[in-house]
């Protein structure tokens, strides 16, 4: 508890670093993200990740020292370079793009170790701290990083804000953005530089393998919570912020963990939860609506079967049983009993010893069932020209979809017609 | 001999992975090889927590089982949670490294691996961890042998399933209809890729092995028609990257599998620009325009 009211506190200046750094660097990573993400070039800022490597590296055996400013200059520099090559040679040459991602990522990385051993070799006194570009530091954040990272951030968000109507054109339709006469090239370079941005700071805070998870993680499991860019930008901005906060106070009370890990221990986890447990794109939710439809279907079968067995006797009741639906038609039979059950509940059914009939609701639904079947059927032999032996499989299946106002349509269309191409009535 | 043994080591770890490589650049799965050689490092943790040494089969086996796991896993978003591949790549991968990076902090004491080994290796300690039988005797480096097995181990995995693969990389339609699992080929390919992935770790690390896998079958591609030409080739560029990247690297005093890398890089940026059938330079200069007939 006193931990707890230490952290919350805010009383001391260097937690206050660290849990703002975090929060902030998070944030405006998967605002940024989510463009890259929807551009479906997430790998992106895992390969400028990596290639900031040999920039930081130059940069200190140009200058001679740990200069923030020449370092985040040189880092930039590689950064963009990668990006560029990466394109270049998927452009020309029949290098694929995902080979060049890991080419570029991978050779630029050993560029950057190979520099990166000789300076620690050298024996130069002021290299120490390079290292934190590999893994982050972000449990050791000072005020000095916490105001690079708050203009960072926040010029970030402005960007996004002010170009926000740009971006949104060419993440989804570029050929459409070339179109209105907007700088498409210079948008996605623009694009391009907010990206390398995010990361070049972001790798401070979480290191070279996992700045990647701050662009993509946030912005993949927003995206199964909305469909509106703006929103998606919002929740996946909240998600990093909130990962990164979660992530701090983890090292905070355990001092011995790394604190850029944890963040996206705490960003995967939510992405995990979204990828699951969102309503409509979810795992969970798509699964529960498959077995609805699914249900919904058997038991609009099991009607229309009923209907047959009724029809074909010259509209004796009572006739149907259990058995008998099945030696009609291949139904499964580990659902046949609750879809039956079901129908009984909905008053559609009736079932006295055995043998089941149709209530006056169960008939009629049974007969529009039936309806659309021969309906659809007539349709494609008139209008389509199918031949009249090749159009039951498609009527089965769309006998469940075709919705009131389309069955409206195809009424008038065949102009109620008493008989569909197999000579068979129409019930209406 | 130390500098034969590392070159030869380096050699041969090369080897293994750009034959794979090939087949994983021309099914398009390059950085799922840069996702499972990342991914496999929470196997690596635990397989050393449980069996406490770094070389032994368990271990090749437990931590390679975790890349399968990681194939297993961006397929499940793919397919279930309909996610586009670049992002499912990206999500496993980075959350599964990072597991691996709270594990070793967690167990430091214990590991005997620290975050720099992870990200790149330490090729030149090869000659120091010698396999030494009960006789007393000296076989030289242990690592040696364990390059010599996934090298063979590759060898005949292609041998038998030459055509296999081969069918499955190319049109995995065709080998569909007549009777070829894709999805077998698929999974036995990154299996292969984990065990080398596990085998190279020490020597080289998460990040410099993808250069391995993809950089000389990149360079081979770009001067090869023929996937067995394709296959010699990339062998051949990574033997000569893994001497060259030595001498580099003793001159510069730095990190030899960096200089293997930066080596293999040259060489595909000489590929990229000079070959004779695929070379920017020679496409733009020296290709023959088609008659203009009039």
């Amino acid at each position: 508890m006193e931990t707890l009211r230490q952290f919350f506190s805010f009383s001391d200046p260097s937690i206050v670093a660290v849990v703002l750094g975090s929060i902030l660097i998070s944030g405006s990573s998967a605002v940024v993200g989510c463009f890259s993400f929807l551009k479906k070039k997430a790998l992106v800022g895992d390969a400028v990740a990596h290639s900031v490597l040999p920039g930081i590296c130059l940069a200190f055996l140009l200058a001679g020292e740990k200069n923030p400013v020449i370092i985040l200059a040189g880092a930039f520099a590689t950064g963009w370079i990668s990006l560029v090559l990466v394109d270049y040679i998927s452009a020309n040459s029949k290098i694929k793009e995902d080979t060049a991602i890991a080419l570029i990522l991978s050779v630029f990385f050993g560029i950057g170790i190979l520099l990166l051993t000789h300076i620690q070799q050298s024996g130069n006194a002021a290299q120490s701290g390079l290292q934190s570009f590999l893994f982050g530091k972000a449990a050791a954040l000072v005020g000095k990083d916490l105001i690079v990272f708050s203009i960072v951030a926040v010029s970030l968000l402005l960007m996004v804000i002010l170009f926000f109507k740009e971006l949104k054109i060419i993440s989804f339709d570029e050929s459409y953005a070339r179109s209105l006469g907007l700088p498409v090239t210079g948008l996605n370079l623009f694009l391009n530089a907010m990206t390398v941005m995010a990361v070049v700071t972001g790798i401070q805070a979480v290191g070279v393998v996992l700045m990647a998870a701050l662009l993509i993680t946030p912005a993949a499991a927003a995206r199964f919570w909305t469909d509106n860019l703006f929103i998606m930008c919002l929740i996946a901005g909240l998600m990093g912020a909130l990962s990164g906060w979660v992530g701090s106070f983890v090292s905070f009370i355990a001092p011995q963990m790394p604190t850029g890990p944890w963040i996206v221990i705490v960003v995967s986890i939510i992405a995990l939860i979204s990828f699951f447990l969102a309503p409509g794109k979810g795992i969970l939710s798509k699964h529960l609506s498959l077995q609805k439809m699914r249900a919904g279907i058997l038991e609009e079968n099991l009607l229309k079967e009923l209907y047959h067995i009724q029809d074909r006797s010259g509209g004796e009741k009572g006739l149907a049983t259990r058995e008998l639906l099945i030696s009609q038609r291949a139904f499964p039979r580990k659902f046949l009993d609750s879809a039956l059950r079901k129908l009984q509940n909905k008053n559609m059914l009736e079932r006295q010893n055995g043998h089941l009939e149709l209530t006056d609701t169960g008939m009629m639904l049974a007969k529009r069932i039936v309806k659309l079947h021969r309906l659809w059927e007539l349709y494609l032999s008139t209008y389509l020209r199918i031949a009249p032996d090749h159009v039951h499989e498609d009527a089965e299946t769309i006998e469940h979809i075709i919705t009131p106002e389309l069955e409206a349509r195809l009424e008038k269309l065949l102009d109620y017609p008493e008989k569909d191409p197999h000579d068979s009535k129409i019930p209406y | 001999m130390d500098a034969f043994y590392i070159i030869m080591t380096g050699t041969l770890f090369s080897i293994a992975c750009s034959l794979l490589g090939c087949f994983l650049i021309l099914r398009k799965l390059a950085m799922m090889g840069d996702a499972i050689s990342h991914a496999v490092l929470p196997g690596i943790v635990i397989a050393f927590l449980l069996t406490g040494s770094r070389d032994s089969f368990t271990m090749l086996l437990g931590a390679g089982s975790l890349g399968i796991f990681t194939s297993f896993m961006i397929e499940f978003f793919q397919s279930r949670a309909k996610l586009q591949s670049d992002a499912a790549i990206g999500v496993s991968f980075t959350s599964l490294f990072a597991i691996g990076i709270i594990l070793i902090s967690i167990f430091a004491g214990q590991v005997d691996l620290d975050q720099e080994c992870v990200l790149y290796g330490e090729i030149a300690y090869i000659p120091l961890d010698l396999w030494v039988t009960e006789s007393g005797k000296i076989m030289g480096p242990r690592a040696l042998y364990i390059a010599i097995f996934i090298v063979l181990l590759v060898l005949i995995f292609l041998f038998l399933f030459y055509k296999n693969l081969h069918i499955t990389s190319f049109d995995a339609s065709f080998a569909a209809s007549i009777g070829i699992s894709v999805g077998i080929w698929h999974y036995l390919l990154m299996g292969m890729v984990s065990l080398t992935t596990v085998a190279a770790f020490d020597s080289v690390g998460a990040i410099l092995v993808v250069a391995l896998f993809v950089v000389p079958p990149a360079t081979a591609y770009l001067l090869s028609r023929k996937l067995k030409s394709m296959l010699i080739l990339s062998a051949f560029i990574s033997a000569v990257n893994s001497t060259i990247g030595y001498f580099i690297a003793g001159a510069l005093n730095a990190s030899i599998a960096g200089a293997m890398v930066m080596c293999a890089g040259v060489l595909f940026m000489l590929a990229f620009l000079f070959s004779p059938t695929e070379g920017l330079i020679v496409k733009k200069y020296f290709r023959r325009r088609p008659v203009q007939i009039h």
